[in-house]
């Protein structure tokens, strides 16, 4: 088994975070994973994507240069990516700020609009979880209550409240990866 | 026990596990994460942690707990290295031990935050004066950054030198499984510090403490420079590490270490899917450098492809180890523009052909 996954978003939106939080989840299940971030010196704006890798074996390189599948949160990320995902590979998009339309035929797209389904919610900053279960819904790379694990690990005490938002807005994303 | 850590926060905890009980550093992206993990977990464990004024001060901070005997560190990038050069020469000198991290990232100059493997003259020529040299690993996973962090210290200790560990901002900032080996002991092998340190007042044959590296006599001078040099020699002989890989029958042997040699995994795994024999050579100490290794590796080889995120610095080396005996392509990104193990197959495949 091998799972090769970007995400990719502008500093703050939370890319990075839920590449971690993948690479946990892959971890708890005794699979071997790396996460590769990349981000500049921004805190806020900025490029910022991660290379998430989960695999049985051993893992050779932690870059990606063909994924499998991309999850793309802003415009600049959209034009970056979408040259470079496999040919009968998979894009999630986020549709509450990208305006760029799909080019491709030979890949997949799900459109998420992930920010207008986060205040459904009644928080903007599960956007991100969304789309990582929009993910995971597709991928079954692990089971979602390993990404529940992963998360809490992650948050670490005094965030356990969070845990039933985050969870909600992860099975949102599920079910747009299901239809 | 396995976890799930991030590369400069592993390599800080295998320091920790293998005595480090001092750290000074001053910070820069991208080994922000050292200090900060220092910070706590030192304390923690009983040691000290001080974020100097400057990287000159850092290296002095060390300079002095390594004079003490005591198993010291600092860390940064490139250019916080560079103004601590003048430090790890007089460590040299006087011959104390003490590790020193460089998280590798883009330059010349300010750079880039990204990864590089730039340094490499850095860290194996040195920019201090003298005739002294930097043993230095170059881990590729992070697992062997933390086996080669631990085993740094013993380096150190074992010939009183300071000891280069390097990696790029990859290994630095990516997260991966690794299992840090827990309280190590010195190799029993290491001379007890006692007989060289310096810890105030006369030993107890009433002889001085004194560590110093200024001779009044040209002729005392060049004397400890010999013997400086038979130490360098019996580190040559005795610590060089390498990763030797399908090199018997290769058509092309690709030599790379760091992260460019987990990219070349990749393609040597292309090179099986097409039919291309290619083995690597990867060295963990890049001073003392495998030169011997690599030219008995590389002899079926067609071509030999030197593979670096720098341009043509490893590649010195290379060339010193082969001697004109087998032709040599390159192929390097830069600044944290990452390889490509598809671009670096099509230049064994070129390199295969144009040597036939």
């Amino acid at each position: 088994m091998l799972k090769e996954v970007i995400f990719s978003g502008f500093g703050g939106q939370g890319a990075l975070l839920i590449g971690q939080v993948l690479a946990m989840a892959g971890v708890i299940e005794d699979l071997n994973a790396t996460y590769r971030p990349t981000y500049g010196f921004e805190k806020r704006g900025g490029v910022a994507f991660c290379d998430v890798i989960l695999s049985d074996e051993e893992i050779g390189t932690p870059v990606i240069e063909n994924p499998e599948v991309a999850v793309i949160m802003d415009e600049a990320s959209f034009k970056r990516f979408e040259p470079l995902v496999k040919k009968g590979g998979a894009m999630f998009y986020n549709t509450s700020l990208i305006s760029s339309k799909p080019t491709r035929d030979d890949i997949e797209y799900f459109e998420v609009p992930c920010n207008d389904m986060a205040k459904e919610l009644g928080n903007d900053k599960v956007a991100n979880m969304i789309l990582l279960g929009a993910y995971v819904g597709y991928s079954k790379a692990v089971a979602m209550d390993s990404v529940e694990a992963g998360l809490k690990a992650k948050l670490g005490h005094g965030k356990e409240k969070t845990i039933p938002l985050n969870r909600k807005a992860l099975e949102m994303g599920a079910a747009i990866a299901a239809k | 026990m396995k976890k799930l850590m991030k590369g400069n926060e592993a390599i800080a905890e295998a320091a920790i596990q293998a005595g480090c009980k001092c750290y000074f550093g001053y910070p820069i992206t991208p080994q922000n994460e050292v200090p900060e993990y220092m910070s706590w977990r030192l304390r923690e464990m009983g040691g000290v942690f001080k974020q100097a004024e400057s990287e000159v001060a850092s290296v002095n901070m060390v300079y002095g707990a390594g004079a003490a005997g005591v198993r010291a560190m600092t860390s940064s990038s490139g250019l916080g290295i560079a103004l601590m050069q003048e430090g790890i020469t007089n460590l040299a000198s006087t011959q104390v031990p003490a590790v020193f991290l460089n998280v590798m990232r883009g330059g010349p100059g300010l750079g880039t935050i990204q990864a590089s493997q730039a340094d490499y003259n850095q860290m194996t020529r040195g920019g201090g004066n003298g005739d002294y040299y930097l043993p230095t690993y170059a881990p590729s996973t992070l697992q062997e950054a933390c086996d080669l962090i631990q085993k740094a210290f013993d380096t150190a200790f074992k010939y009183r030198t300071p000891v280069g560990v390097m990696v790029d901002a990859t290994i630095g900032n990516m997260m991966e499984s690794v299992d840090i080996k827990e309280n190590v002991q010195p190799d029993p092998s290491i001379p007890d510090v006692n007989e060289w340190c310096i810890r105030g007042g006369r030993r107890e044959d009433g002889s001085v403490h004194r560590i110093k590296g200024l001779f009044n006599v040209p002729e005392e001078c060049e004397a400890f420079n010999e013997e400086l040099a038979k130490k360098y020699d019996k580190i040559r002989e005795n610590e060089v590490m390498v990763d030797i890989k399908d090199c018997e029958g290769a058509d092309v042997v690709i030599v790379a270490y760091g992260t460019t040699a987990r990219i070349a995994k990749q393609t040597m795994k292309l090179g099986k899917e097409n039919g291309l024999k290619i083995g690597m050579v990867r060295p963990q100490t890049v001073w003392p450098f495998p030169y011997d290794e690599l030219r008995e590796a590389c002899r079926d080889a067609k071509g030999v492809l030197c593979a670096e995120m720098a341009i043509d610095q490893l590649l010195q080396d290379v060339k010193l180890a082969l001697e004109g005996t087998k032709p040599i392509a390159t192929y390097h990104r830069l600044s944290g523009v990452m390889p490509s193990a598809n671009d670096m197959y099509d230049a064994c495949v070129k390199l295969a052909k144009e040597a036939k």
